[in-house]
């Protein structure tokens, strides 16, 4: 009985085997698609639509919902200072526009300060996206409301499927996928420099992203391919967590840049670099400037190497906007390709909380989404014009990823998420109101 | 979205603070979890860091005094009913509320609001702004894009104009007077969106 019972564990286990490889290993290998993922996402929006109907039907408030969540939860007053202030100062008897100072300008400066009290534009962008109605995941709903039994059915049926079911596929899918890279990339670096290793270490970086990509369910619509980022390039997009990189890297082979780790990161960084010119820093060189603009630039002198992918925000932003672009990346010259990324928040949240969630944590949320569905816009490529400083430059291409994403275009800092707010942006304020009192000078 | 009644169990004493500031269910719903969105390391209560660290707060001159306004007994914990009650200072004044006669002021009404205007203002609240308050808020808010001349000569024409019993200081009457045709209703009020 004992010999059976294993023999039958080792059958089922080879057949699980043989239809991950099969069906989606090998598929992967050669970029085709068998057309899983997309009859998945197409039974899946019917079934959200179904429940959001539900949904919509079982609540008692009938709140009209909007289309989708506007930026905030109050009505905020966008006329500058100076227009806010005359305002307030109408109706103050002795009417003076400028150059003199009234008991109600305090007013103003107070309702901005309550506002911000009440729902500030920074803080917003470092949690998940709010969504317009329920998805089906727990985690998504603040409490559990029973609204019907059928919802609860689906609920239920969706937890087992994703828990039970994807979950231990996509995590062997994420293991085959990171050993083949590891393995793959050091016996490539083995071979001497030529093109066939260039080819090779290509195939072997594309198709370990292309089985992580399904260890995700990842659906990724690429537009404008024509504007794919060329050798010699730096790629800028916006962050919104580490998946971003698999993205990318479904439809391109670049060099990425980033700094050492320890750990499986840093096996797996070790043996990317043996088959094709990756720059890792050293902790300790990521201080110094100009050591950093320099290896940078030496890599995109040489037009035989991969593209850089570079993420100007510095760190993880929530997908609802883009924040500052760190002029580094934008003073050391070549070609900038950018791209926007924007994830649709119904299948699956991607935004890493790094606050919150560490990276095991983020990559299971991940695994037990619905799915991953993303856009990918290349846009048209841009370079530093003439008399143009590194922030300009850096805020204008900024602005054309916001606009083609649909993202807000913030000029906040994101390391802001962590550190204070630099007293010269105070002062810009006090610079503003005393102009008003005292007049230009 | 979530479910609003969820949210209103977790409140202590939802109700009574619904009926004292005026706030529906669902907008206090909203403060609450901005409120657990503040208190960062889930304390239970806000700091007067945990206000510094808003970043649109910090870069505004009188951020400090803003700030005085919450912690104004001194005490350096912040709990929510008494972060709704000073909120509720900002809320829309409602003109259909029938008033009862004896029934105090609600928290959100004409004067109220003046008044919290006024402690800005006068930070020892002795009732008063004398002229040493009145420049340091100048000094607050104008910092090093004036001389010490300019201010003091702004914060001499403002007590002036608002001084009516010339005792060199602006009492909360005077005070009140003088912005007497302001729409403080527009100006101090914040309106919710959903």
């Amino acid at each position: 009985m004992e010999g059976s019972y294993w023999d039958l564990v080792l059958l089922v286990m080879e057949v699980w085997l043989f239809v991950v490889l099969g069906l989606i290993v090998l598929p992967a290998m050669f970029g085709v698609s068998l057309g899983f993922t997309d009859l998945y996402i197409k039974v899946l929006v019917k079934t959200l639509e179904w429940a959001t109907r539900r949904i919509q039907r079982g609540q008692k408030e009938q709140d009209t919902l909007p289309a989708h969540l506007p930026n905030g939860i109050i009505e905020r007053n966008d006329d500058s200072m100076e227009e806010q202030i005359v305002e307030l100062r109408r109706s103050h008897p002795k009417f003076h526009s400028v150059g003199d100072f009234t008991l109600c300008d305090a007013f103003y400066f107070c309702k901005k300060g309550i506002e911000s009290i009440v729902d500030d534009e920074v803080t917003q962008r470092f949690t998940s996206e709010e969504l317009v109605s329920w998805n089906l995941l727990t985690r998504t709903n603040i409490n559990f409301h029973y609204i019907s039994v059928r919802v609860t059915i689906i609920w239920g049926l969706g937890l087992f499927i994703r828990y039970c079911i994807l979950l231990p596929l996509r995590v062997t899918l994420a293991a085959i996928g990171l050993s083949w890279l590891v393995i793959g990339t050091t016996l490539v670096g083995l071979l001497p420099n030529s093109n066939v290793k260039n080819w090779l270490s290509d195939v072997i970086h594309m198709t370990c992203y292309r089985i992580c990509a399904r260890g995700l369910s990842a659906r990724i619509r690429y537009h404008s391919k024509e504007n794919r980022p060329k050798k010699g390039g730096i790629c800028v997009a916006n962050h919104t967590s580490p998946i971003d990189i698999v993205i990318l890297a479904n439809d391109g082979c670049y060099a990425m840049v980033g700094q050492i780790h320890g750990g499986l990161m840093g096996v797996i960084q070790r043996s990317m670099v043996r088959s094709c010119p990756h720059v890792w820093f050293e902790r300790s060189e990521m201080k110094d400037r100009h050591a950093v603009a320099k290896r940078l630039k030496d890599h995109i002198a040489d037009k035989s190497k991969q593209p850089i992918l570079i993420f100007p925000e510095g760190t993880c932003i929530n997908n609802t906007s883009v924040m500052m672009f760190k002029k580094g990346s934008f003073e050391i010259g070549g070609t900038i390709y950018p791209v926007a990324i924007k994830y649709d928040p119904q299948f699956g949240d991607a935004f890493w909380n790094s606050g919150k969630y560490n990276m095991v944590s983020y990559l299971l949320r991940m695994m037990t989404s619905w799915a991953i569905v993303c856009n990918v816009w290349y846009l048209p490529p841009m370079s530093i014009q003439d008399g143009e400083d590194a922030v300009h430059f850096a805020n204008r291409v900024k602005s054309a990823i916001a606009l083609q994403g649909g993202l807000m275009d913030l000029s906040w800092d994101g390391g802001l998420k962590r550190e204070k707010v630099k007293q010269s942006f105070k002062e810009e304020q006090q610079k503003m109101y005393s102009s008003m009192i005292v007049g230009q000078d | 979205m979530g479910s609003t009644s969820s949210t209103l169990s977790k409140i202590p004493n939802a109700d009574e603070l619904i009926q004292e500031t005026g706030f529906t269910s669902a907008h206090l719903a909203r403060l609450f979890e901005r409120f657990e969105a503040l208190d960062k390391d889930k304390k239970g209560y806000l700091s007067p860091q945990d206000f510094e660290a808003i970043k649109e707060l910090a870069l505004n001159p009188i951020c400090d005094r803003i700030i005085g306004a919450f912690f104004s007994s001194g005490q350096e914990m912040l709990d929510f009913s008494s972060f709704v009650r000073i909120l509720a200072h900002f809320r829309p004044i409602d003109n259909n509320r029938t008033k009862e006669p004896n029934s105090p002021d609600p928290i959100n009404s004409r004067i109220n609001k003046l008044k919290f205007a006024f402690q800005l203002y006068d930070q020892d609240k002795d009732g008063k702004i004398s002229r040493n308050e009145l420049l340091q808020v100048l000094r607050a808010m104008l910092e090093k894009q004036v001389t010490e001349e300019q201010l003091e000569s702004i914060a001499d024409r403002t007590i002036q104009e608002a001084d009516l019993d010339r005792d060199d200081a602006i009492s909360f009457e005077e005070f009140r007077k003088s912005l007497e045709k302001v729409n403080i209703d527009h100006k101090m009020s914040i309106r919710f969106l959903r």
